[in-house]
């Protein structure tokens, strides 16, 4: 069954066409990967599902709703969370506040309640998250002094506390090194199997081969393969647009 | 029993802070306004006459007064908010002049002249405002809801893109300012039972700014501290009397280059902490 | 009558004219607002008619002014802007208000604040032309008005100063690999701003006859809405904005009441700033530069 689904959706700034026609599904429960070289549209693919730019043509639903002319907080509310290319954490909160700051639900007494009060859902949600992401020795460390790699599990933390149902994923291991893309690896697999939906950008061909289930490859917009990591490997338009060039 | 002057510095810590209060709880999302006398002049007007005209009672018609300041803040806050940072500042400057202006040419409450005839608000009366406000602000300040105004203010698309509806917050944070600066118009109008428009002028919007940069823009209390340094200022500096504005606006300099959150930060409060 | 109104306001758009293009300097190139300019217009206007009423000619008067606030200016950037300039925006508008206050104080306790008053005798030649009286005051604030915009004009067209300008307010970063001297330039944005500004106050000391210490605050700042008015980086804008913003004031008061008079101009900049924040003339990308 199908979580997310595109329906031509094209994607125009001007006279640039950065997404032409792209129609996919996003299977439940599996790791997806979009590749492609830069400038490719990875990047707008993602600011169209969130809501952050609206495709000029197309149709772009959620469990089968649409999701089209929604703002990008109800988007978000809907159960789609993401992370960003260049990490945007919030330059003044600690880590332990970049896991409370998204949460929803409890009405207006729970958002007023003091973040010290502990026994509620938010604190114990983001307990796990501190417990989960190897991040209680920073917790109340402001989360933009901390190493490069910590960051962008914080960022995937903070995505996790809004409980979504998909995970955008824009470049999580992006200059990590071999050892923490592993830990990164094993942490999302986990999460996979917990049900959650994961829809990632990766220019590590390794990591996305040893990850995904199933592979996109866009090229100036345009969809020019999908299939398994390694059925994609042998089509020969993919090896010219990309492939070719990097590897 | 504490002296008349006393009381009257006491007095004008209060309603400074309660002023202070509203720039802060909009520079909480990341925006400044130079124009938050005009919502003191709204609350300042409605209170005074309702209390005098209507028979209101003060406590009553000064809610009543924060009330309308606040739908002001909201009527004006929907479409200012699309407008940031020096975009917005420049709006506001002249929303504050447009409103004293108004003032002015409003003849039902004096115009120029001003308008009086209030009952005066005792001291306690002002701090039974004060001090429940500042307690508010203080726990608001410590919850997930002043994180989402803080993330709207540190990065506002990402805030977005994560689920926080950042129109509303800041919708929200202004109108709230809107109204404590109501507050602190209508136990202004109530303290010196006299009211004029040049009292809600571009001077005043400037001292509340002022004294939350002083003071600390991170922390509740430091607009608080702020406020009464401003108010006691007057008389530490009776030695340079005609001077003490322009040592004040040396402050100013001085706090932004060296020490650009304020006076007094979380940090310093940590440190305090025994 | 209409055409007298007419001409008192473009006499006073003239004087709008100047100090909007000295806040427009440095927002358009800087994306700041300086919000000392309006003092340096009232501390110029001080400096001016005070040696004027010394005996010394005019032109002495409006050069020690533009030379006097142009200096202040370099003074403002030094201090408040070059410390912060990696700051968001808000944090130099903080600290060119600390200018302001202390600049206001400085003319309180320097010339009190009483009205220094222009002996009618200085300027009482009129001339008439058909209906319209001008008094040379006028005369004075038009003729410098032009040939200070027409003098801008050129610097910012043809010289090296203004192409570098011109260069920062595209890009900084490209300006300098082009090898525009940043700093140096910013340092003569802000002086020519303040020169600017300080012999608009010279203008409207002679226009009113008169010169208070808040002159800043009730006719600088109004500039401000000239400024958005005309586009904040569109020197033609603020051409327009000026005479236009001028006139209606002065007709607002002519048949309106005095009351209004604020009212129409900083309306006039509040609806400028939401329906079109680039304004009459901006270019619509460097509007929102936040």
């Amino acid at each position: 069954m199908s979580l997310l689904s595109l329906k031509g959706v094209t994607c125009r700034f001007g006279g640039i066409t950065a997404l032409n026609n792209l129609t996919l599904d996003l299977p439940a429960g599996a790791i997806t990967g979009v590749i492609g070289p830069n400038g490719a549209g990875k990047t707008t693919l993602f600011n169209c599902i969130t809501g952050a730019y609206r495709p000029s043509e197309g149709e772009i639903s959620l469990r089968g709703e649409s999701l089209l002319g929604l703002p990008p907080h109800r988007i978000a509310r809907r159960g789609i969370a993401r992370t960003f290319q260049n990490i945007r954490l919030f330059p003044s909160m600690t880590v332990w506040e970049h896991l409370m700051v998204v949460q929803r639900g409890g009405g207006l007494r729970a958002a007023l309640a003091p973040l010290s009060l502990s026994g509620d859902t938010p604190r114990r949600r983001a307990e796990q998250a501190l417990e989960r992401f190897g991040l209680a020795p920073f917790r109340d460390r402001l989360a933009t002094t901390l190493p490069y790699g910590v960051m962008r599990r914080v960022e995937l933390a903070r995505a996790l506390t809004a409980e979504p149902a998909l995970l955008l994923l824009d470049e999580p291991v992006a200059g990590m090194n071999h050892e923490e893309a592993a830990g990164v690896a094993s942490l999302l697999q986990g999460l996979v199997a917990e049900g959650l939906t994961l829809l990632l950008i990766e220019h590590d061909m390794g990591f996305v081969e040893h990850l995904c289930d199933r592979v996109h490859v866009l090229d100036f917009g345009t969809l020019i393969a999908s299939g398994t990591p390694a059925e994609v490997r042998r089509i020969p338009a993919v090896i010219d647009a990309y492939l070719g060039v990097e590897a | 029993m504490i002296s008349s002057y006393a009381a009257g510095l006491l007095a004008e810590i209060g309603i400074a802070s309660i002023a202070a209060l509203s720039v802060h709880l909009i520079l909480a999302v990341g925006q400044l306004s130079l124009g938050n006398a005009a919502f003191m002049a709204c609350g300042a007007y409605t209170a005074s006459v309702l209390s005098v005209e209507h028979a209101v009672p003060i406590p009553l018609a000064i809610a009543a007064g924060a009330v309308v300041s606040g739908v002001l803040g909201l009527i004006v806050g929907f479409p200012a908010l699309r407008l940031r940072g020096i975009y917005l500042a420049m709006a506001t400057l002249g929303f504050g002049e447009m409103t004293r202006s108004f003032f002015l040419s409003l003849d039902a409450t004096g115009g120029a002249a001003g308008y009086s005839g209030m009952q005066r608000v005792s001291l306690i009366g002002i701090w039974a405002w004060a001090l429940p406000l500042l307690v508010l602000v203080l726990i608001a300040e410590r919850s997930r809801l002043w994180l989402a105004l803080n993330a709207v203010r540190d990065d506002e698309t990402a805030a977005r893109l994560l689920g926080l509806n950042t129109v509303a917050l800041k919708l929200g944070a202004f109108t709230a300012a809107a109204a404590l600066a109501g507050i602190a118009g209508g136990l202004f109008a109530h303290w010196h039972i006299f009211i004029e428009p040049g009292a809600f002028s571009l001077d005043r919007s400037t001292e509340m700014v002022l004294a939350v940069v002083l003071g600390g823009s991170t922390v509740a209390l430091g607009p608080f501290f702020g406020a009464a340094a401003l108010a006691l200022a007057p008389e530490a500096l009776r030695f340079i009397a005609d001077w003490r504005l322009a040592a004040f606006g040396a402050l100013l300099i001085v706090i932004l280059l060296l020490r650009p959150q304020g006076i007094i930060d979380k940090r310093l409060l940590r440190a305090l902490k025994p | 009558m209409l055409l007298q109104q007419l001409v008192n306001g473009l006499t006073l758009g003239a004087v709008y004219t100047l100090v909007a293009l000295g806040f427009s300097l440095v927002m358009g190139v800087l994306g700041i607002l300086n919000l000392a300019v309006a003092e340096l217009f009232m501390l110029g206007g001080y400096v001016g008619l005070t040696l004027m009423l010394d005996g010394q000619p005019l032109l002495v008067g409006l050069g020690a002014a533009a030379l006097f606030t142009g200096l202040l200016g370099v003074m403002v950037e030094r201090v408040a802007y070059q410390p912060l300039r990696n700051a968001p925006p808000i944090a130099p508008l903080l600290s060119t208000l600390g200018f302001s206050v202390i600049f206001q104080t400085v003319a309180t306790n320097v010339w009190g604040s009483d009205p220094l008053l222009l002996p009618p005798e200085l300027m009482d030649e009129r001339y008439r032309i058909g209906s319209i009286s001008l008094g040379k005051p006028q005369l004075v604030v038009m003729a410098t008005a032009v040939g200070l915009v027409t003098a801008l004009a050129l610097v910012m067209r043809h010289t090296r100063f203004g192409y570098g300008l011109r260069a920062i307010a595209e890009n900084r970063d490209v300006a300098r690999l082009l090898g525009v001297p940043a700093p140096l330039v910013t340092s003569g944005a802000f002086a020519l701003s303040g020169a600017m500004a300080g012999v608009a106050g010279v203008l409207i000391g002679l226009h009113y006859g008169a010169l208070t210490p808040f002159v800043g605050v009730e006719v600088g700042l109004k500039a401000i809405a000239v400024m958005v008015v005309g586009g904040t980086t569109s020197i033609w804008g603020v051409l327009l904005a000026g005479p236009l913003l001028g006139v209606l004031e002065v007709m607002t008061v002519a048949f309106g009441g005095a009351a209004f008079r604020d009212m129409t101009v900083y309306g006039l900049m509040i609806l400028t700033l939401l329906l079109r924040p680039q304004g009459l003339l901006g270019r619509a990308s460097g509007a929102q530069r936040v």
